[in-house]
């Protein structure tokens, strides 16, 4: 499967009655995810994620588009 | 600066009651004529409900305030008799652009939904909205007093007194309820001594009205750091009478009072419009904003309705939008309770409804406001990452927030809702804000919203209208004679009559029965608010009568 670029969030159970508000959900968490935490330890924690998630996925093709991607104009 | 609006001056008139020392007793007092509480005041008129709003000052809102209005306070406003006018005078626009930094990122187009009577959002200034409605409150009949100060207000079991100061004095007035719509300070309260509980935001932002010298397109532009502007956002948004409206993010250490001044505030225009674009500045302000709400909304009789009870940010235009919606949930409930059909108990589920769609309100601004203004380095980091992708990639646009469209809570919560017993798709679930349909009534064409409100009604769909028996029409029929009347509707793809004179609307394009998943024979109870209450595939008299004691607190 190539990587999806399409908006992709949902959480089992839920109803949405806006799509704006999977996407929105997903976000809030990301950022209260980094509440209170010093820059460093921020890096750490976007440095697990990324190991978790890339882990996650397993499929190697689709990591190298995403990296390729964030890689791209930095 | 240029005017490009005359405010009116309405007449103070000497109280009748400074005449007499008596107290005079009165069914529903309303304090402040701001956009809610003169919606609340038609609401009662609309009820036959006798009604005295009293408000401080004697003119509309004065300054930059309000700008978009949505599709469902649109909607509200028709309801009361106010929306040709605004939707006439109003700006609809389409087109966004989103810029980060130097460039467009992506722009969108909101193309109204087919099939509603109102468009998404029209951009109006609130003084306008506000002239209007007192035009129309007046021709309602609301017994309106400008310059009538409330002073202080004390609880009690059967009723609210009032003190009241006008230019020629005080006097005391007793009211069996109060509706309290004195705006986000609230004096009445702080008179009360209630809390109101969230956060402000620390940050400024400058807010200036100006008018254009030559076109310009009606289209929303939203800027994230900007090279006119850096670190900050600004947006761009037309409002009616060529004027437009432009916020500039400040930051917490700005200095307001220098911030205002035109020779600060041109040069900035000037770099933002990036070429020799003549305006005019109309209105300059610098604001912070707060997300919070009061833990209830009803206090025995005394009720609170739009910025008295909840304000959020302005991202999402939430403000006044949320406010119509606290009206048109509480008027027809504050009427039964009056008729005494239903239990006060129905009011405090005007506070929980209320209460649900403010915390949905303050979330979704919230996010918004997070997103503009990032509150450490990582969430900055994150934002400028979303924005980066923005250009490329559907989901990263998806997650882009720069104020999400204001749009009306669905009350899935709500105790008033009977649950679906029979399997339905769609979004019309019990407790969700009615979705329009164009329907034909009498010959003529029409909107579905309009046919109803302000009571229950029953909708029963049908192929034909033959297909409605006698049995079906007299059953439909007698829902009217119910403790608390349902007016029925049949809901039919081809016209004709029904026995027992039901109205007929004729879904032409069968566009209701596929937003409400309905076949022949589907019932749908929809409440005073154009709010689902109930549904089925079948009639059965004894449940829709359930149904409507359970939306009333009868059960
Ligand atoms: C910059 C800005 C942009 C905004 N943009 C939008 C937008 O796009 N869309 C939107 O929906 N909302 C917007 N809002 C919010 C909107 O302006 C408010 O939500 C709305 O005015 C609230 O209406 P209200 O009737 O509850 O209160 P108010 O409009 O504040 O009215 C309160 C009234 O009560 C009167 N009063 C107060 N105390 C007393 C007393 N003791 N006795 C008698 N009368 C009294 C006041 O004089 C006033 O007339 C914006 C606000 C700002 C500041």
């Amino acid at each position: 499967m190539p990587l999806n670029l399409n908006p992709n969030f949902f959480e089992p159970g839920k109803r949405y009655f806006r799509d704006f508000s999977p996407g929105d959900d997903f976000y809030e968490m990301l950022i209260e995810t980094h509440r209170d935490l010093t820059e460093a330890q921020s890096a750490q924690v976007n440095a697990k994620l990324i190991l978790l998630l890339s882990n996650h996925i397993g499929d190697i093709t689709v990591l190298r588009e995403a990296m390729a991607i964030a890689r791209a104009g930095a | 600066m240029l005017q490009t609006y005359q405010y009116p001056k309405f007449e103070y008139v000497k109280p009748a009651e400074l005449a007499d020392a008596t107290t005079r007793r009165v069914p529903v007092v309303v304090v402040g004529a701001g956009p809610v509480g003169l919606a609340a005041a038609i609401e009662c008129r609309l009820k036959d409900i006798p009604v005295l709003l009293l408000d401080d000052d004697d003119t509309v809102s004065v300054g930059s305030r309000g700008v978009c209005y949505a599709k469902r306070a649109l909607e509200i406003l028709d309801r009361i008799g106010c929306g040709d006018r605004v939707c006439g005078k109003g700006v609809s626009w389409n087109v966004g652009r989103t810029f980060f930094r130097d460039r467009e990122v992506y722009s969108f187009n909101l193309v109204p939904e087919p099939d509603h009577k109102r468009p998404g959002m029209v951009n109006l200034q609130q003084y306008y909205l506000e002239e209007y409605e007192v035009t129309r409150a007046r021709q309602a009949g609301v017994d309106l007093r400008w310059r009538n100060k409330v002073v202080s207000v004390s609880r009690h079991e059967d009723h609210v007194a009032l003190k009241v100061e006008t230019p020629d004095g005080f006097y005391t007035l007793e009211a069996d309820w109060l509706i309290v719509a004195d705006g986000a300070r609230s004096p009445i309260r702080h008179m009360l001594g209630l809390d109101i509980e969230g956060r402000i935001f620390m940050d400024r932002f400058l807010i200036a009205d100006v008018v254009m010298k030559a076109d310009f397109p009606a289209e929303r532009w939203f800027w994230f750091d900007p090279p006119f502007h850096p670190g900050q956002s600004v947006l761009l948004h037309k409002q009616a009478d060529n004027v437009w409206r432009i916020d500039f993010q400040l930051g917490w250490q700005a200095d307001p009072e220098e911030e205002k001044k035109p020779e600060k505030v041109i040069p900035r225009i000037k770099a933002m419009l990036g070429d020799d674009r003549e305006f005019e500045l109309e209105w300059v302000s610098v604001y912070t904003f707060q997300c919070r709400r009061m833990g209830r909304f009803r206090h025995g009789r005394v009720l609170f309705v739009g910025d008295a009870a909840h304000q959020v940010s302005p991202f999402g235009a939430r403000g006044a939008n949320s406010g119509y919606q606290d009206t048109d949930n509480l008027g027809w409930k504050l009427a039964l309770v009056m008729a005494g059909q239903a239990p006060e108990a129905l009011l405090d589920t005007y506070s929980d409804e209320r209460a649900q769609a403010a915390d949905e309100n303050i979330l979704n601004s919230t996010r918004s406001t997070d997103f503009i203004t990032p509150k450490s380095p990582v969430s900055l980091a994150f934002r400028n990452a979303v924005l980066a992708l923005a250009q490329d990639h559907p989901f990263a646009r998806k997650l882009v927030n720069s104020g999400r469209l204001s749009v009306p809570a669905f009350l899935t919560g709500s105790v008033l809702n009977t649950p679906d017993a029979d399997p339905f798709a769609g979004d019309m679930v019990p407790g969700a804000p009615m979705d329009d349909a164009p329907v034909i009534d009498n010959g003529a064409d029409g909107w579905l919203l309009d046919k109803v409100g302000n009571a229950f009604h029953a909708l029963y769909f049908a192929e034909d209208p033959a297909a409605v028996d006698q049995a079906i029409a007299a059953a439909l029929g007698d829902l009217a004679l119910g403790p608390v009347a349902v007016k029925p509707m049949v809901v039919s793809s081809r016209p004709g009559p029904v026995a027992g004179g039901i109205p007929v609307l004729v879904d032409s394009k069968g566009v209701a029965a596929k937003r409400y998943d309905a076949r022949p024979g589907t019932v749908y109870l929809v409440r005073p608010d154009q709010h689902v209450a109930a549904r089925w595939r079948g009639l059965d008299p004894a449940k829709v009568k359930a149904a409507v004691a359970r939306a009333t607190c009868n059960a």
